[in-house]
């Protein structure tokens, strides 16, 4: 029989039984929509750390407190505030570290700020003029306070936007920060949410300052930035050197810091939401699989409804080999229609739930394609057996099954 | 070897069905011989043999020993698509309960074995053949829309439609009132009066003498030979 005449003979029979049709091409339909919208929302959230972590820069160093490669006897990562000024100071030096640009120390915690018109509770970082270059913001309005105001205590802050308008502060504006008067010398450049938080809700004053009068005396991170991006494996090291140097630590192993570049964030991030992107595709393949068991159960009955037409077919000539073909290709276009159709449903999610809910979704021609190629072969496989039963019915059972 | 105007020659041909203790003998050592263009009627009680018989010799199932000649060829120990290709090409069915495929139009029932052969003009071969049986006025008619004796014309049009050198009837009225019984039999004379070999099988007396030649079964034996 030829190809376009088996394809008929399906349709016809596959549109005989219409509901009984449509619920099995559910079933991949679903499987193929679900892998096609999983992927898509780990594709984008894969997508947006990465923008998130490369906008901050690739040259960037955080030394933060506590030691994670022995965490079990240094209690985890910022449990001792082991990073002091004179770590600080050290990592200055341009001697013994040439290839180390930026240094900001950070000291940080919320506090409710107080204008002359409004009230406003934001993160208040305390830093030093190396701020700007390790966060890679720049200056909107004023200026940011400089080497001379750290030394001297001075009480100065400066502002993201988001914060500045909820204050309705500007540069000159006086603000109160645990009732002590700070004087708004610069507003930083906005740079929109980036989804940390939003990045314009700060404030930062200078650290003396802030270990003074607002958080006591610690530092809790350190900022670097390499002279370049090429020099970020020897500005790790050197800081490395020197920190282990001011902390009189001779054995490596033992160090109570820990320095992550940007890099090594990135990697991690991406190998997490990648991780999470085969959990979920995983799951959603595994409801493919489930709609191509269906696709089997339902061939299954067809060819137990369809014995005596199967055995009067054979009488009147056909072949195993046309049997077989004729309930392959009927399983294989009710997937075909599934697979389509979960395309079409897998773009819509992809169309609606961006705009519905804030979840972004990536759908990259990839997984489209994959998933509708493994819906044809599930129900290409899942068709087999089914279709082998119609080709070894004996013609003299199969009519007399009437 | 058999003579060449002989279309069937079977040569002591066994059929047991089962094995062991359960094992029933349908045919035993059953000889027969028809000539091309005979018309035939073979009857029997039931459970005598008969649509054993009528498998063999449309080559739907193989005999457990013996010999099956068709049109001078061995079909006895053919594979399964073999069988399939002999019995489109050569053989047309008619069975007792009609067997048409209800969502099909009679035009569509009667096209079936051409879809298996890859033949073109399939729809005016199949006019041709519902005219034959006086049906040109039925063609786009379901089964469910037809008598039963339109049905059993329906049936013989799809067994001729492939210009077969044997049409085999199992019962062919079996399921029909006297005066469809008589069209279906009216056709089936025509077509043998046409040159074309028939083979009636039938426990009804009356079916019997439209055949030129009648033999009876019984317990799977060939038992006496009457000429018409
Ligand atoms: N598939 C089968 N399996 C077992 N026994 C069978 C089968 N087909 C027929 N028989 C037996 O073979 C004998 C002949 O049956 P059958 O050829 O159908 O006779 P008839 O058509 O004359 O009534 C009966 O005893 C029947 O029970
Ligand atoms: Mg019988």
């Amino acid at each position: 029989m030829s190809l376009l005449k088996t394809i008929e003979t399906g349709l016809r029979s596959l549109l005989g039984h219409r509901l009984r049709s449509v619920l099995t091409t559910l079933g991949i339909l679903f499987g193929v929509a679900a892998v096609i919208a999983t992927v898509g929302i780990g594709q984008a959230s894969s997508d947006s750390v990465t923008a998130r972590i490369t906008s901050l820069g690739t040259n960037l160093l955080t030394i933060s407190a506590g030691s994670t490669v022995s965490a079990g006897v240094f209690g985890g990562a910022g449990s001792a505030n082991t990073l002091t000024m004179a770590d600080v100071r050290g990592l200055q030096d341009k001697v013994s570290a040439p290839d180390i640009g930026a240094v900001a120390p950070v000291t940080q915690g919320r506090a409710s700020i107080v204008s002359s018109s409004a009230n406003w509770s934001t993160t208040v970082s305390g830093s030093t003029d190396g701020w700007l270059v390790t966060n890679t913001r720049t200056i909107g309005s004023g200026t940011f306070f400089n080497a001379n105001d750290v030394a001297t205590r001075a009480q100065v802050i400066v502002i993201g936007t988001t914060t500045a308008s909820n204050l309705g502060a500007g540069v000159g504006d006086i603000v109160l920060v645990k009732q002590i008067p700070f004087q708004v010398v610069g507003v930083l450049a906005p740079v929109g949410s980036q989804g940390f938080g939003n990045q314009d809700d700060l404030a930062v004053i200078p650290i003396t300052t802030a270990q003074d009068e607002l958080f006591g005396g610690g530092v809790q991170r350190i900022l670097l930035s390499a002279t370049s991006a090429g020099t970020i494996g020897s500005a790790y090291l050197e800081a490395n050197q020197i920190l282990l140097q001011t902390h009189h630590l001779s054995d490596p192993s033992q160090a109570d810091f820990t320095i992550t570049t940007q890099t090594q964030v990135l990697s991690t991030a991406q190998a997490v939401t990648q991780t999470l992107t085969i959990l979920l595709a995983s799951v959603a393949a595994i409801s493919l699989l489930v709609g191509g068991i269906g696709v089997m159960n339902i061939m299954l009955v067809s060819v137990t409804e369809r014995t005596s037409e199967i055995g009067l077919r054979k009488a009147l000539g056909a072949t195993p080999v046309d049997l077989f073909r004729q309930f392959v290709i009927e399983a294989g276009m009710l997937t075909a229609l599934g697979g389509l159709l979960g395309v079409a449903t897998g773009l819509a999610v992809g169309y609606i739930v961006p705009r519905a809910a804030n979840i972004a979704v990536t759908i990259t021609a990839l997984p489209v394609l994959v998933a509708v190629g493994v819906a044809v072969v599930v129900g290409l496989i899942f068709g087999v057996y089914p279709a082998l039963r119609a080709a070894r019915l004996a013609p003299i059972e199969a009519l007399r099954a009437q | 070897m058999p003579a060449s105007e002989e279309l069937i020659h079977l040569d002591s041909i066994t059929k047991v069905y089962g094995a062991g203790d359960g094992a029933v003998a349908a045919l035993q050592e059953f000889s027969l011989t028809v000539a091309s263009g005979e018309s035939l009627a073979v009857m029997g009680p039931s459970g005598s043999g008969k649509s054993t018989l009528m498998n063999i010799l449309g080559c739907l199932d193989t005999p457990t020993s013996g010999r099956y000649w068709f049109a001078g060829q061995d079909v006895s120990r053919l594979n399964e698509t073999e069988l399939a290709h002999v019995r489109n090409r050569r053989i047309g069915f008619v069975f007792q309960q009609f067997q048409l495929l209800p969502k099909l139009s009679a035009w569509r029932n009667v096209e079936l074995p051409l879809l298996y052969r890859n033949v073109r003009d399939r729809r005016s071969l199949a006019l041709q053949a519902l005219d034959q049986v006086g049906l040109s006025n039925r063609v786009d008619h379901r089964p469910s829309q037809l008598s039963g004796g339109q049905q059993q014309r329906v049936a013989i049009a799809r067994a001729l439609v492939t210009n077969p050198d044997l049409i085999l009837a199992d019962e062919p009225t079996g399921n029909l009132d006297t005066a469809s019984s008589r069209d279906v039999l009216a056709v089936i004379r025509e077509l043998n009066e046409q040159g074309r070999t028939i083979i009636i099988i039938t426990h009804d007396p009356e079916v019997a003498p439209v055949a030129q030649r009648t033999v009876h079964v019984r317990d799977g034996r060939l038992v006496e030979q009457v000429a018409a």
